[in-house]
C-alpha cells in the first residue's frame, strides 16, 4: 500500500472491516472488502454506481448483516446488530437518501436520533452549540420539508454529531451540494478530523477526494482494489483503479450550423403546491436545432417540475408559454407533444421512464405508440414491435439475461440505454432528458453523452438537465442554471466557468457567502 | 315547540351515539399516524360487542364485560397486524378480511343472546350538576364510556404532540425507512399502534352493547367502523378534529330520528342515511380544501427491512 507516512507516526484503526462479504441473491455485492479508518483521518471509499459501497457502508453501520468476514472496533472486534447500537458505540453515519422526516422540525428530527429523553427546548440549544462550532447553519424550530437539500443535509449532520461520534461515515456528501457548499463541508469536515474523530467520506469525485482525504480504499465491482494516497495519484489515475480500464471521453462537439428553435419556453410559470421546488417563476429559454443545452443546479430547485412542463405531464394554462417546433404546446397532453416529434426521457428509470414488470419489448410501447407505425387503429403490430425492440438493443448495446426480460431486471446503465435509444429511434426534433447518467457506470454514461451529440450533430435540440456539473460542462453547448425555480440565460459553455455556475446554482443568497470561501 | 328537558335529552344523546365513533376513530387515528391503514374497524368493534355483551351477560359485570371486549378487539387486531405487519401483505384487503372475520365471529358468538336484554351501563351524575336545565344531562349525566372517551382524546392528542412515545410513532408513519435507520423498531411500534386501534375499537363495541343500546343484534354496529375510518381522514389525522367530527355525525343521527318523529312525509330511509351522507360531504369538502394534507407519508406502504 502506499503509505508515506512513518509506521509509528500511525494511529491505532478506530474502525476495521475484515473480509467482508455480503451477497443478495446472485450477486456479489462485497467479495472480502477490508478497510480500516483511523482516528484524524479522513478516508475516502471510492468507486463507481454498484461498486459495492453503500453494501459496505450498511454492514459497517449494522443496517446490514455480512455474511462472512468481521468489524474491529478499537482493536476487538464487534457485531452492530443494528444502527442504533452502532451509533451508541460512535459510529454516525449521513445517509445518500437521508432519514429524516419532512412534516416534523429540525429539532423532532434531532430528538428522534437520539437514545436518551431530553426536553426540546435543551435540545434546540445543543443543536444552535454544534452549528456554531462546526459551521453548519440550521434553524431548530423549522420544518424539515421546507429545507434545502444542502439545509437537510446539514441537519443530518449535526444529529450525528450530537451523539459525539468517533467515526462520522459520510455518503457521497457532496453529490447535493453546490461548489460553495461543498466548500463549507470540507471545512466541517477538517475541523471534526483536527479533534481526532475519523471521518470515512465516499465519493466518486476524484477532485475533493484528492484534496481532503488522506487515504483512499478503491472498491470496483465489490471487490478491495487498493489502498492509496490520494495525494499522490492524478484524478486518471484513481479514474482506472476504479473503472478498470481507461475512461472513455465524449468526443469535442463538432461545429455545425444552428438551425431553425425548436424548443420555445416563453414566461413559462407554475405555481407550486407548497413543497420546495414545486413552482416555476417565469422561464424563459430558446434551443435551436443542432445545439445541446444544458441545466445544472442542486436537486429540489424546480428541475422536476420543469421536466414535468415541458414534457406534457404537468398542465400549462398558456398555450404559448411552450412551443414545440413552432406549435404551441402549453395546453397539450405528453401523447400530442410526441406527435410533434418530442422525445422526453424523465431523472427516474423504473416507474417513469420504463414499468419495471413489464417486460423490455412492451415497455417499447409506452413513447411509441402514438407514432402510428407500431400501433395501427388500437391493433398493436408485435412484428413491428419486436422489430424495433431488436433495434434498440442492439443499435444501443442494452445488454440483459435472457431473452426479454423485465424491465426491472436491467441494470441501470443498459436500462438508461435502452430509454434512450427508444427515444432517439423515434426520430425525434426535440429531445428532454433529466439526469442522463444517473447511477450509470462511466463506459454506458459515454455512450449516452456520444448518442446526444450524434442526434445534435444531426439536427435535433437536445435539453440536458442534469446535477453532475461536470458533466454538463463536458459535452453541452451552452449552460443555464436553475435556483429556487428560476432559471439563468444559458451561457456558452466556452464562456463560462465552474465557479460562476457554482455561484449562480446556489442562488443570489448564497453568492454573498461565496466571495468569503473563495 | 321544545322545552328544556326534550332539549336537554337530545343533547345527551347527541353525545352518547358520538361516542362510539369517538372511541373507535382515536385508536384508528393512532394506527394510521403510525403508517398502518387498518380497515378491520368494524370488525373489532363488532366482535368487542359481542364478547362484551356475552361476558357482562354471563358474569352480570359490566367491567369484566368491558374489559373482556378490548381484549378481544385486540385480539382481533393482533390477526391483522401478523398479516399486514409482519407478512407485508396487502393492508386493504387484510383489512377487509379482518372486518369480514369480525362480522362473522361475532355472529356466532352472540346466536345464543339474541333477544337478551341487560341493565346498560349507569348514568354518572352529580347531585346538583346533572338537574342543570339543558346542559345538565349532557355533561353530567353521561355513563362511563362518555368520559373515558374523553380522556382518551386528551391523552392520545397530548401523548402524539408532547410526548417522545408520540414523537417516534409520528415518526415511523412518516417515513418508516429512516425511522429503521435511526434504530426504530418500525414493525414493533405500528404493532403497539394497531393493538391499541384494536382496543379502541373493542371498547366502542363494548359502549354499544352495554351503554348505548344494551342488547344484542347481529348487526348493530351498523357501519359505524367504516364512518370512524372516514372521520380519521375527515379530521385530516388531528385528534381533536374528530371529535367534531365524531359529534357531527351524533348529532344527525339523533335529529333525524326526531325528524322522523315530526312525520314531514320525508321517506324514513333517506332520513336514516342523512348521517352518513351529512360526515361524508364534510370529508370531502374537507378534503377538498386540504388538498390531502396531514396524511401520514408511509400510511398504507408495509414496511419491509432489507437484510
Amino acid at each position: 500500500m502506499a503509505e508515506n507516512v512513518p509506521a509509528n507516526a500511525l494511529p491505532a484503526s478506530l474502525l476495521e472491516a475484515v473480509g467482508l462479504t455480503k451477497r443478495f441473491g446472485a450477486l456479489l455485492a462485497n467479495d472480502h472488502v477490508s478497510l480500516a479508518i483511523r482516528a484524524g483521518e479522513t478516508h475516502a471509499l471510492l468507486g463507481e454506481n454498484g461498486a459495492g459501497k453503500s453494501t459496505l457502508v450498511k454492514m459497517m453501520c449494522g443496517l446490514l448483516q455480512p455474511d462472512s468476514g468481521e468489524l474491529l472496533y478499537d482493536g476487538a472486534p464487534i457485531v452492530f446488530p443494528d444502527p442504533a447500537t452502532s451509533r451508541a458505540r460512535g459510529v454516525g453515519v449521513v445517509f445518500q437518501h437521508f432519514a429524516l422526516f419532512d412534516a416534523l422540525t429540525v429539532v423532532e428530527n434531532v430528538a428522534l436520533g437520539l437514545a436518551g429523553h431530553e426536553p426540546l427546548a435543551t435540545l434546540a440549544a445543543r443543536i444552535e452549540d454544534c452549528v456554531h462550532r462546526y459551521g453548519l447553519s440550521v434553524e431548530p424550530y423549522r420544518r424539515v420539508g421546507e429545507l434545502s437539500v444542502g439545509e437537510r443535509q446539514r441537519v443530518e449532520i449535526v444529529r450525528c454529531l450530537l451523539g459525539n461520534p468517533r467515526v462520522l461515515i459520510l455518503d457521497e456528501p457532496t453529490s447535493v451540494l453546490t461548489p460553495d457548499e461543498s466548500e463549507s463541508l470540507f471545512r466541517t469536515v477538517d475541523l471534526l478530523t483536527g479533534e481526532g474523530r475519523a471521518v470515512l467520506f465516499i465519493s466518486h469525485k476524484l477532485d475533493e477526494v484528492r484534496r481532503l482525504c488522506h487515504r483512499a480504499t478503491v472498491l470496483r465491482g465489490g471487490k478491495f482494489i487498493a489502498e492509496v494516497d490520494p495525494k499522490t495519484e492524478t484524478a486518471s489515475s484513481l479514474a482506472r483503479l476504479m473503472v478498470g480500464a481507461e475512461v472513455p471521453r465524449t468526443p469535442r462537439s463538432v461545429t455545425h450550423a444552428l438551425g431553425e428553435p425548436r424548443l420555445l419556453v416563453n414566461k413559462l410559470n407554475v405555481a407550486g403546491d407548497g413543497s420546495r421546488g414545486s413552482a416555476l417563476h417565469d422561464i424563459h429559454l430558446e434551443i435551436r436545432a443542432g445545439e445541446i443545452v444544458g441545466i445544472a443546479g442542486v436537486a429540489g430547485n424546480g428541475q422536476t417540475t420543469l421536466f414535468e412542463a415541458l414534457s406534457g405531464e404537468k398542465p400549462v394554462v398558456d398555450q404559448e408559454a411552450i412551443i414545440i417546433d413552432k406549435v404551441a404546446a402549453g395546453g397539450l397532453g405528453p401523447t400530442e407533444r410526441r406527435a410533434l416529434k418530442a422525445g422526453f426521457v424523465p431523472e427516474e428509470r423504473l416507474g417513469h421512464a420504463a414499468a419495471p414488470d413489464m417486460r423490455l419489448s412492451d415497455n417499447v410501447l409506452l413513447t411509441t405508440h402514438g407514432d402510428g407505425e407500431i400501433v395501427r387503429l388500437g391493433i398493436i403490430r408485435r412484428s413491428a414491435l419486436l422489430a424495433r425492440f431488436q433495434e434498440i438493443v442492439k443499435r444501443f448495446d442494452v445488454r440483459f439475461g435472457g431473452k426479454d426480460p423485465k424491465a426491472r431486471r436491467l441494470s441501470g446503465g443498459n436500462l438508461q440505454k435502452f430509454v434512450i435509444g427508444r427515444e432517439v429511434l423515434r426520430e425525434p426534433v426535440l429531445i428532454v432528458v433529466d439526469q442522463p447518467t444517473w447511477g450509470v457506470d462511466a463506459a454506458a454514461a459515454a455512450f449516452i453523452r456520444t448518442t446526444l451529440r450524434q442526434k445534435a450533430a444531426e439536427g435535433c435540440a437536445v435539453l440536458v438537465i442534469s446535477q453532475d456539473l461536470d458533466e454538463l460542462l463536458e459535452f453541452t453547448d451552452r449552460i443555464a442554471v436553475m435556483s429556487e425555480g428560476r432559471l439563468t440565460a444559458p451561457v456558452p459553455v466556452a464562456e463560462t466557468s465552474r465557479e460562476a455556475i457554482g455561484l449562480a446554482m446556489g442562488g443570489a443568497q448564497a453568492a454573498g457567502e461565496g466571495t468569503h470561501a473563495a | 315547540m321544545l322545552d328544556a328537558a326534550i332539549l336537554g335529552a337530545v343533547l345527551a344523546s347527541i353525545v352518547a351515539a358520538a361516542t362510539t365513533l369517538l372511541l373507535a376513530s382515536l385508536g384508528e387515528l393512532v394506527a394510521e399516524r403510525a403508517g398502518t391503514l387498518n380497515l378491520g374497524v368494524e370488525g373489532m368493534m363488532i366482535v368487542g360487542a359481542a364478547v362484551g355483551y356475552a361476558t357482562a351477560y354471563g358474569t352480570g359485570s359490566l367491567l369484566l364485560g368491558t374489559l373482556a371486549a378490548i381484549l378481544a378487539g385486540m385480539a382481533l387486531s393482533l390477526v391483522f397486524a401478523g398479516l399486514a405487519i409482519w407478512l407485508a401483505t396487502n393492508q386493504v384487503a387484510s383489512g377487509l378480511a379482518t372486518t369480514i372475520l369480525g362480522l362473522g365471529v361475532a355472529g356466532l358468538i352472540g346466536a345464543p343472546f339474541v333477544g337478551t336484554r341487560l341493565d346498560g351501563a349507569p348514568a354518572l351524575k352529580v347531585p346538583g350538576l346533572t338537574d342543570l336545565p339543558v346542559i345538565g344531562q349532557m355533561l353530567f349525566g353521561q355513563d362511563a364510556f362518555v368520559y373515558a372517551s374523553l380522556v382518551l382524546l386528551a391523552a392520545v392528542t397530548y401523548g402524539l404532540a408532547r410526548t417522545r412515545v408520540g414523537l417516534v410513532l409520528r415518526a415511523v408513519g412518516e417515513s418508516h425507512a429512516a425511522a429503521h435507520a435511526l434504530g426504530h423498531p418500525v414493525r414493533r411500534i405500528r404493532t403497539l399502534a394497531v393493538m391499541f386501534g384494536g382496543a379502541c375499537a373493542g371498547l366502542a363495541g363494548a359502549h354499544l352493547s352495554l351503554a348505548y343500546t344494551p342488547f344484542w343484534a347481529s348487526d348493530m354496529t351498523a357501519g359505524r367502523g367504516w364512518i370512524a375510518l372516514a372521520l380519521v381522514v375527515f379530521s385530516a389525522w388531528k385528534p381533536l378534529w374528530l371529535l367534531a367530527g365524531a359529534y357531527l355525525f351524533g348529532a344527525v343521527s339523533i335529529l333525524q330520528l326526531h325528524v322522523q318523529g315530526f312525520g314531514l312525509g320525508i321517506p324514513s330511509q333517506l332520513l336514516s342515511a342523512l348521517p352518513y351522507l351529512a360526515t361524508i360531504v364534510a370529508l370531502v369538502a374537507i378534503s377538498a380544501l386540504k388538498r390531502g394534507q396531514g396524511a401520514p407519508a408511509s400510511l398504507g406502504v408495509p414496511f419491509v427491512p432489507d437484510r
